[in-house]
């Protein structure tokens, strides 16, 4: 495969083939061996081919393979020539990260740590199996995939202020429950307000280093040692179902036998099926949405329980990182509405974008990005130049580099517990085999995806920021 | 092609139940292999396994037994439960997508952990003159609880690098699965 190294961090797939425009990746050295190994690279000439993709098929530093488009793809396609594709979705639709700050220091936690995290864990379902705490009605579930966060907030759960530091304000205005099968709302009803299991997380983590102070500040981020909460989940079975639904539907329609890949599928977006898929698509992105506000405002009721208060706890922002989402961007010197895919890949918006919230509009957006459980997570900042680069997107997290059976011969949980322990970091888990599977060594080095991400521009580097109590469900 | 399955798996115990026979045993050279229902291959990032059988039914029933072994130990769970299975698909592959994904399902919904498939029909039938497959099952299993340790969840079957063969009187089945 042709590969052209454009400059230290970019590489370029030329158009070739039935490829309609280049693939572009940003990755190291390093990193872009890693994605060789694998079909990473394939996939993105794939999804190169689709109809309607404007300017390039996008792949960041933390991308791996996944199915029709690799994880960490970006592609934008034209409303009305182009297409909308669940696999370049995902099937963990609004799969995404919330973090809340504090004005609590590590040393305020010392003594509680362990009971916070018990706490927690009591508190926020992992409902792998069981379910969450609510019973819900189909009529209030609908409800909550109309209105997501907001939802949320109106029944008690948490602020009004919340929904200002949630992307799209928590709620996509575009969603409906019409097009959403029995058995999808039926795998959504139990598992409201839980967090799953598999790489999603929990964790109480504190500021390691700050690299840009004025950005940090507008953030919430003060100095070093301060506590934060993140919470990594997304939309559950009922996203999931959404996605394995459409993907049977697009294809009895349309057929596969043009794709490369049978996950490549797809539907015109402005097609019956294209927005019968979009409206679904944007309920269970309300759910997550709702998901993740519902288990931060239990976070907030342990710290005020075992803390006495939640002292200045506040979210500083919730992102979506697997997503399609209608925004505008110039092409060809054009500004123009286009259907952006992420999967596996985070929004990353410069300063003025009317998308932000108005207390961070002259900084960029805040992007959160988790590395795996235990390990480091960063605050990136939005730029002007992700635009010109990427859509407006950066990395989403670590990437694997290790399969789960090989991680579970080389890692036993309760070892890592341990390692972790005499790091001073705390875990609580439901399942010691899902923690091995898990294992930081299984992933790729976060550090290195987002030095890529600073140095090429597509998200600036704000802070890093280290667990010190891990909940895995 | 090793025929030992995978240290990761959990569950190795022949489902059993009427209209199944053992799967042969497998000669590689003259080294004579233990019969395997199902194997992992290397995946990076998910899982895919590869599930055998004497005929579709049973290439089935026994990937039903892979997957279910990447969440939780099979052979392990009382089979006090039942529960039903219909399917309807325009292709086998989709068949294999609609099948494992109830057991997803049944988990979400019903909280129902799969012990084993008890019986399994699959009926090739024509519909508005396209191929029709209807699948009918039996499983047998029991509620979710802290006695039984969940220690991974499947997002999704996918049909990512499926392959479904059938060859000198074996059938394969290959599914990638998203974690």
């Amino acid at each position: 495969m042709d590969l052209v190294r454009i400059s230290e961090y970019s590489w370029e797939i030329p158009k070739s083939g039935q490829m309609r425009v280049p693939a572009r990746i940003y990755a190291s050295k390093r990193l872009i061996d890693l994605a060789g190994r694998d079909q990473t690279l394939q996939q993105a000439k794939n999804v190169a081919c689709l109809p309607g993709i404007q300017r390039m098929s996008y792949v960041m530093p933390d991308a791996h393979q996944g199915y029709g488009f690799p994880i960490g793809g970006v592609a934008a396609f034209d409303l009305d020539e182009g297409i909308i594709s669940p696999g370049g979705v995902g099937y963990d639709i609004n799969c995404g990260v919330r973090l809340l700050r504090t004005d609590f220091k590590e040393s305020d936690l010392v003594a509680r740590k362990k009971e916070l995290l018990a706490e927690i864990f009591k508190e926020v379902p992992a409902g792998v199996g069981k379910g969450g705490v609510t019973k819900l009605s189909s009529r209030v579930l609908k409800e909550i995939l109309i209105k997501g966060a907001r939802w949320a907030v109106e029944g008690g759960y948490g602020l009004a202020e919340d929904l200002d530091r949630t992307e799209e304000g928590g709620q996509m205005k575009e969603a409906s429950c019409e097009f959403i099968s029995e058995r999808a709302l039926e795998r959504g009803i139990p598992q409201l307000g839980t967090l799953g299991a598999g790489n999603h997380f929990l964790e109480i983590q504190k500021v390691d280093e700050i690299y840009d102070e004025k950005v940090a500040l507008a953030f919430g981020i003060e100095e070093r040692d301060q506590i934060l909460v993140m919470i990594h989940c997304g939309s559950r079975g009922l996203g999931h179902q959404i996605a394995t639904d459409y993907i049977e539907l697009m294809g009895n329609e349309f057929g596969f036998k043009d794709l490369p890949d049978r996950e490549l599928i797809n539907a015109p977006f402005k097609s019956r099926l294209g927005q019968q898929y979009y409206k679904s698509m944007c309920a269970a992105v309300n759910y997550a949405f709702a998901n993740r506000q519902m288990i931060a405002h239990w976070v907030r009721s342990v710290f005020e329980k075992v803390m006495g208060e939640a002292r200045g706890m506040r979210q500083i922002y919730d992102v979506c990182h697997n997503v399609a989402k209608v925004e505008k961007h110039t092409v060809n010197g054009q500004e123009k509405m286009l259907c952006v895919h992420r999967k596996g890949a985070t929004r990353s918006f410069g300063p003025g974008r009317a998308e932000i919230p108005a207390v961070y509009r002259y900084v960029g957006q805040p992007v959160l990005i988790p590395g795996s459980m235990g390990t480091a997570s960063y605050i990136l900042a939005g730029t002007a130049e992700a635009e010109e680069l990427s859509f407006s997107s950066t990395a989403h997290g670590a990437g694997r580099v290790m399969s789960r059976n090989e991680a579970l011969r080389r890692f036993r949980g309760e070892q890592i517990r341990e390692e972790l322990a005499k790091k001073g970091i705390e875990l609580k888990a439901t399942s010691w085999k899902g923690v091995a599977e898990e294992a930081a060594a299984a992933y790729k080095d976060v550090d290195e995806v987002v030095k890529v991400s600073h140095e090429t521009g597509l998200g600036k580097l704000v802070a890093r920021l280290v667990p010190v109590g891990v909940m895995k469900g | 092609m090793a025929l030992v399955a995978d240290s990761g798996s959990a569950a190795q115990s022949w489902p059993g139940g009427p209209g199944f026979k053992k799967p042969m045993n497998k000669k590689i050279g003259n080294i004579d292999c233990v019969p395997i229902l199902y194997e992992f291959l290397p995946h990076m990032a998910d899982a895919k396994f590869r599930a055998y059988g004497h005929s579709l039914e049973e290439v089935l029933a026994n990937a039903a037994t892979a997957l279910v072994s990447l969440m939780w130990a099979a052979d392990r769970v009382r089979p006090i439960r039942k529960e039903s299975i219909k399917v309807e698909a325009s292709s086998l592959e989709q068949l294999t997508v609609k099948f494992l994904t109830e057991f997803l399902y049944l988990l979400d919904v019903k909280s129902f952990l799969l012990a084993k498939v008890e019986s399994i029909q699959v009926e090739e039938a024509q519909k508005d003159g396209r191929k029709l497959y209807r699948l009918e099952a039996e499983v047998a299993g029991d509620s979710a609880s802290p006695e039984y340790e969940i220690y991974g969840l499947v997002k999704a079957v996918t049909y990512n690098e499926m392959k479904i063969e059938k060859t000198d009187g074996l059938w394969l089945l290959e599914v990638v699965v998203d974690m």
